[in-house]
């Protein structure tokens, strides 16, 4: 099993497996595949561009959505 | 009957009937002119009654951090009332905030409209209009659809409308507080003044405030608390409906001028001498 990485997910700790990408992140939190966002370290990154994104130690995700509000 | 009952569940196929042409704002065609808010609701249940009876066809949304049993819910009631959905800003102080959050509801829902709200601080609740024209200039330039919440001081509605507002939305009173429209004449002023839409927002209680802001010109009402909190969401809803749609038509009718004495409606000739 490789190393695992040390990231943060809408401000909790959170560990990936070392090369993970964005796309597998999103498997792993059962991300919808619509009605979603998500920031890298405070870059917004594209659902497109998720399968080649690749999360490094210590990355800070955002993923956001709507919420009732406003 | 519920109001669910009233109205076909499917919006696509029989829309409600309004008695007037729909809105348009840069293009974008909403058949209702009341805009809801989905902020203040008690439950899913009790929005999705309360936005069939409002008839709406747009309602505005904040963004979060993802809530797999909150987001998704409400992403699909709206998706299943077919409604448009208005990202908007709320709980951003400065304009980056506001320009980041904007981006992310564009990735995330796929449109480019969003209503700009960029408050001062958490007590008043009052609009910052440095950074929200900060933040209009930049989104309206990155080819946004921008709805800015203002104060209700035609000037700063002028320049939002000069950084590219797509629409302007003044307030009536400050958010939640349901004191109507404290200064019906800069209201009005906007209205006559601005070349884009004016839709009221915030400070609505009753159906009577969502009146008088369509008759002082307003194109439009935006509503979250006064149906959300009231007693009866779903009636207050279809009352706030009734209300921007009478207001529409009393403004088109033109309005008889105040006066400080009485004029009288009956003719005075032809009276009967009767001592």
């Amino acid at each position: 099993m490789s190393a695992a990485t040390g990231i943060m997910v809408n401000g909790k700790p959170a560990q990936v497996e070392e090369g993970s990408t964005l796309a597998g992140l999103a498997e792993t939190l059962g991300l919808p595949d619509r009605g979603v966002a998500v920031a890298l370290d405070g870059e917004i990154v594209p659902r497109s561009q998720w399968a080649v994104t690749l999360i490094t130690d210590g990355s800070a995700v955002e993923v956001v959505s709507i919420a009732a509000g406003g | 009957m519920s109001a669910a009952e009233r109205r076909p569940a499917n919006r696509g196929e029989e829309e409600m009937e309004h008695r007037y042409p729909p809105l348009v704002v840069a293009g974008h065609q909403f058949a209702s002119r009341l805009i809801t808010g989905t902020g203040a609701m008690t439950s899913l249940a009790m929005l999705r009654e309360s936005l069939i009876a409002s008839g709406t066809s747009l309602t505005t949304v904040a963004i979060r951090r993802f809530d797999p049993r909150a987001s998704v819910g409400l992403f699909d009631l709206l998706q299943e009332l077919k409604l448009e959905v208005l990202p908007n800003t709320a709980g951003c102080y400065s304009a980056r905030e506001a320009v980041t959050t904007a981006r992310l509801a564009a990735e995330a829902l796929g449109t480019k409209l969003v209503k700009v709200e960029v408050i001062a601080d958490d007590t008043s609740l009052l609009p910052d209009p440095i950074e929200t024209l900060r933040a209009t200039e930049e989104l309206a330039d990155a080819g946004f659809c921008v709805m800015a919440y203002l104060s209700d001081d035609p000037i700063v509605a002028r320049h939002a409308e000069g950084a590219g507002a797509s629409a302007v939305m003044p307030l009536g009173s400050p958010i939640g507080s349901g004191l109507g429209i404290l200064n019906p004449y800069n209201i009005r002023l906007i209205a006559e003044t601005s070349h884009v839409p004016v839709i009221l927002d915030a400070g609505v209680g009753t159906a009577s405030d969502a009146a008088q802001a369509m008759e002082l010109g307003c194109a439009g009402v935006l509503v979250a608390s006064a149906v959300n909190r009231a007693e009866d969401p779903p009636a207050m809803a279809a009352a706030i409906a009734g209300a921007v749609e009478a207001g529409y038509l009393a403004h088109r009718a033109g309005r008889i001028p105040r006066r400080a004495q009485a004029v009288a409606s009956s003719p005075s000739e032809g009276l009967a001498e009767l001592l």
